[in-house]
């Protein structure tokens, strides 16, 4: 997909107070001179208050970094995770890599598709919800992995997104993380290893023993594949 | 010093030296197109890759630094081999439009595809198409033809100091572009056109105009500033088809600027190919004798401290050494060679040139800047101001109006009187100060050339290891007039003086040698002889016009800012009956019977060099004697301000260019004369 800016901007752009504030204690952690390092987290903060990067965001923080405004494009529309347009309330990014797709991401995709009526990288006409595809999330314990603006929808199913958008829509938000009812990734249902209680001391275990008995089964299948086959 | 093998010859270069610049040394070359030695490594194009021994892959030998013991093979088998994986990837995308490419017979990527491309393509798919983009006036974009080689972001960014270029998006969606596709405005953006190893950037007044292998090659000398570049003039037949920069270390190094590089097609135009003589009110085509004739009949009889002539800003040493002779033999001492009338003192060489020399800006430390506009008035040297910017600790202090220099300057204040008693900056050992034109073509000018001197002496600038004392001068003709002695003789008239006593009738004859930057209502009933290559404000006001050669069209020696005798060599002959000026003046000296001692140009320069000793040096510095110059008086406080308000128009050439104007109209008016067109490489 082109990343350019997009055909329709806004006149202006300010920081709200609060990002101000953000903006300026980001601008502070670096040495002076180094300023133009903040230009990420800025362009991010930018994104959080629009919604999406836009031009006169661009050049406000390009000139409060001193720095050329071609530098901050060029970082802007380098990194996939600025948004060019705008967006819906609601970015659905349904995570398409490996482990995912093995896991069933594309059921999740198409469950989006039928829902929303949109296709990838399409925004809802109502602006509530926009459908992206993204790299690897890197919570492919969880796989698949749906992210809803800063949340992580995990464990997702075909099914399961269908009622994660219907919260969406409906204005309860579900509650983020694996859906099937684990704790982040221990396993559904009991455990079953490291079932030991973790504040008792481990039993001592006897190596020698351990080692005697490699050694006899060892010596066993030697002779096993020595024996003569009848 | 480490010490390496490459290709089996043993060399030792120095520590930090890359694999590339050490296999230079040892004499092989390795194909590149990111590299550039006067720009940031970027190592991205992967053409340079070198085997080294004992490392599992092929090694980017731009962006590899030497180590002692190393044995690196530039042509070996695996070598060769990896580079053509890589010539093959940027041929996956690169269109296969070399016959319609101005890049065509001069491109480094056809050149080693020659060496490195397979013949066949084994990509399937289609190739990218990229949207061109708009860069201005001067730079046409085939966007589609871009290996991403970044020289021309580098360049911009590091070079010109105009951060304008960049590259957008990432991997194959990769773009270079400038922001929000405005015009590069750089004094040396034509520059990227040169850099540009594929036809991505090309030269738009220059666009499909002619082949590389059809042109004519003339080393020769650029006039339209006064530092000297070296250029070679490409013609072909009578027309000069482009300037291209040659490399000179001490001068340009490798760049040229705008104007000189992009004015050529004001060759063209209204030029002057005969002789003109005023009859009855109007300008009349006539034959040489006629216009000889009339000139005869009205100097004869009048005399020599009637008569005056004024030499202009583009006129050869040649030229203005004959004037001066058949002046003198006229009686007339009323000469001048400062139209502005800079107050600079002919008596005096380091008084009027660039002392510390443009390569020795490297060498200085700190830099007072009065009354000049480097940018402007002398791209190629303010790259230079730039360059040593960025070694670090140089300050740079301004006095005069002058805006962006592309480095950091520190605004002193704008009036003259603030000179006295500057001090370098602490520590400085090596300073430097910039006189400009703004400065001394004023009727302060002698005391403000006084005041600087007196505080270069203060601050220790002038000893025997360093001078830095500087002259700027804008006019290409100025040093070499100042060298012969163009200047008024004891208690004669200068510049303004004889248009002051031509208004009053004082002065009945008025020569003008290509002098078309003065007020020319100031004549008033002056008989007006303009000599010159040019229909431009002196040629208006003329009553007989001799027309001379442009600066392409002779053998001519100039000298530059900085004193340094360089000869300027005929690329094509002038148009129509044009000849080269020493020779007019030679022949209308014997129709005036005061024949000049001199029929060839040899004999002519033999002459010159005899009287001027100064003029049997070319290309080097010959170092000037300090002695007092300048005279104290009271300093006005109107602002510094740089004579040159529009960079792009400045001479009778540029004036008369349409790609000046088109930059005029677009970087001095604001009006963007090419739209934005958003087309691929298949439109038309």
């Amino acid at each position: 997909m082109k990343r350019a800016l997009h055909e329709h901007q806004p006149a202006s752009f300010a920081f709200n107070a609060d990002m101000q504030a953000r903006a300026e204690r980001i601008i502070a952690k670096y040495p002076a001179g180094r300023q133009r390092s903040a230009v990420i987290p800025l362009l991010d903060l930018a994104q959080r208050q629009e919604g999406w990067v836009t031009k006169p965001a661009i050049e406000v923080i390009a000139q409060m970094l001193s720095m050329p405004s071609i530098r901050v494009l060029e970082v802007a529309t380098f990194y996939t995770m600025f948004n060019l347009a705008p967006l819906g309330k609601h970015n659905i990014q349904v995570c398409t890599s490996l482990s995912c797709m093995l896991r069933g991401s594309d059921d999740v995709v198409r469950a989006c598709k039928d829902r929303l009526g949109i296709g990838m990288g399409g925004t809802t006409p109502d602006g509530q919800f926009s459908l992206h595809e993204v790299e690897c999330a890197g919570a492919c314990v969880n796989a698949p992995v749906v992210a809803v603006n800063d949340d992580y929808y995990e464990d997702v199913d075909g099914a399961g997104i269908w009622k994660i958008i219907e919260g969406f829509k409906t204005g309860n938000k579900p509650k983020p993380g694996p859906i099937n009812g684990r704790d982040a990734s221990a396993p559904i249902g009991p455990a079953l290893t490291l079932t030991e209680d973790p504040t008792k001391p481990i039993p001592k275990q006897d190596f020698a023993a351990a080692k005697a008995a490699f050694e006899k089964a060892k010596a066993e299948a030697a002779a096993k594949a020595a024996a003569p086959k009848n | 010093m480490p010490k390496l093998t490459i290709d089996g010859v043993q060399v030792e270069v120095a520590p930090n030296t890359t694999i590339l610049q050490a296999a230079e040394v040892a004499g092989s070359e390795i194909p590149r197109f990111c590299y550039h030695d006067r720009l940031s490594i970027a190592g991205n194009c992967r053409m340079c890759l070198v085997e080294v021994e004992k490392s599992p892959k092929p090694v980017a030998s731009c962006a590899m630094p030497v180590a002692e013991g190393m044995v690196v093979h530039t042509k070996s088998p695996r070598a060769n081999k990896a580079r053509a994986g890589v010539m093959e990837f940027l041929l996956i995308n690169h269109p296969l439009d070399c016959p319609i490419c101005d890049q065509g017979g001069e491109c480094d990527l056809q050149d080693q595809a020659m060496a490195y491309g397979f013949d066949r393509g084994r990509f399937d798919e289609n190739k990218r198409s990229v949207p061109d983009k708009n860069m201005g006036p001067l730079i046409e974009t085939s966007m589609n033809r871009c290996i991403h080689c970044t020289r021309c972001v580098r360049f911009a960014t590091e070079i010109a100091g105009v951060p304008e270029l960049g590259a957008t998006g990432r991997g194959e969606d990769m773009e270079i572009t400038t922001y929000l596709e405005k015009s590069v405005a750089s004094e040396l953006s034509g520059n990227v056109v040169d850099l540009c190893p594929v036809g991505a950037l090309t030269s738009k007044p220059y666009a499909f105009n002619a082949r590389p292998w059809e042109l004519r090659k003339t080393e020769s000398i650029d006039v339209l500033d006064a530092v000297g570049t070296n250029v070679r003039v490409d013609s072909r037949g009578r027309e000069v088809m482009r300037v291209l920069p040659r490399i000179n270390e001490d001068i340009n190094e490798e760049w040229l600027a705008d104007k000189s590089r992009h004015a050529c097609d004001g060759l063209r135009y209204q030029r002057v190919d005969r002789p003109y003589v005023r009859i009855a009110g109007k300008l009349q085509p006539a034959t040489w004798q006629e216009a000889f004739d009339a000139i005869a009949g009205r100097i004869g009889g009048v005399s020599g401290d009637k008569i005056a002539a004024i030499a202009g800003d583009l006129v050869d040493v040649e030229a203005m050494y004959a004037l001066k002779g058949l002046m003198a033999s006229l009686g007339s001492r009323n000469i001048d060679c400062r139209q502005d009338g800079a107050a600079l003192d002919a008596s005096v060489r380091a008084s009027y040139i660039f002392n510390s020399t443009i390569a020795g800006i490297e060498q200085a430390d700190s830099l007072l800047i009065i009354g000049a506009n480097p940018r402007t008035e002398a791209p190629i040297l303010n790259a230079r101001i730039r360059k040593r910017f960025l070694k670090g600790g140089f300050k740079v202090g301004v006095i005069g109006e002058v805006g962006d220099l592309s480095y950091p300057t520190m605004q002193i204040g704008t009036t003259a009187d603030l000179i006295a008693g500057r001090k370098s900056p602490e520590g400085s050992k090596n300073g430097m100060i910039i006189v400009g034109m703004g400065a001394l073509a004023r009727p302060d000018g002698a005391a403000i050339l006084a005041a600087a001197r007196k505080t270069a002496e203060e601050n220790g600038l002038i000893r025997d290891d360093w001078n830095g004392f500087n002259v700027l001068h804008t006019a290409a003709g100025r040093v070499g007039g100042l060298d012969v002695g163009f200047v008024p003789g004891p208690g004669a008239r200068d510049v303004n003086a004889i248009l002051d006593s031509a208004t009053k009738g004082e002065i009945e004859v008025v020569y003008l040698l290509g002098a078309d930057e003065i007020d020319t209502a100031k004549l008033g009933k002056a008989f007006v002889i303009y000599q010159g290559h040019h229909g431009d404000r002196g040629a208006h006001r003329a009553d007989v016009i001799l027309p001379g050669a442009a600066y392409t069209e002779k053998d001519a020696t100039y000298v530059n800012t900085e004193g340094r005798v360089q000869r300027a060599n005929r690329a094509v002959f002038p148009p129509g009956e044009a000849r080269e000026d020493w020779t007019i003046i030679r022949a209308l000296s014997a129709v005036l019977g005061k024949t000049l001692p001199y029929d060839s140009l040899s004999q002519l320069r033999a002459a010159l060099m005899g009287e001027h000793p100064v003029f049997t040096t070319l290309d080097a510095i010959q170092k000037a004697e300090w002695k007092p110059f300048g005279k104290e008086g009271s300093i006005s406080a109107t602002p510094l301000k740089s004579p040159i308000a529009n960079y792009y128009m400045t001479d009778p050439i540029s004036r008369n260019s349409r790609t000046m104007a088109q930059c005029t109209e677009e970087f001095v008016h604001g009006r963007p004369s090419s739209p934005s067109v958003q087309k691929t490489g298949t439109h038309g």
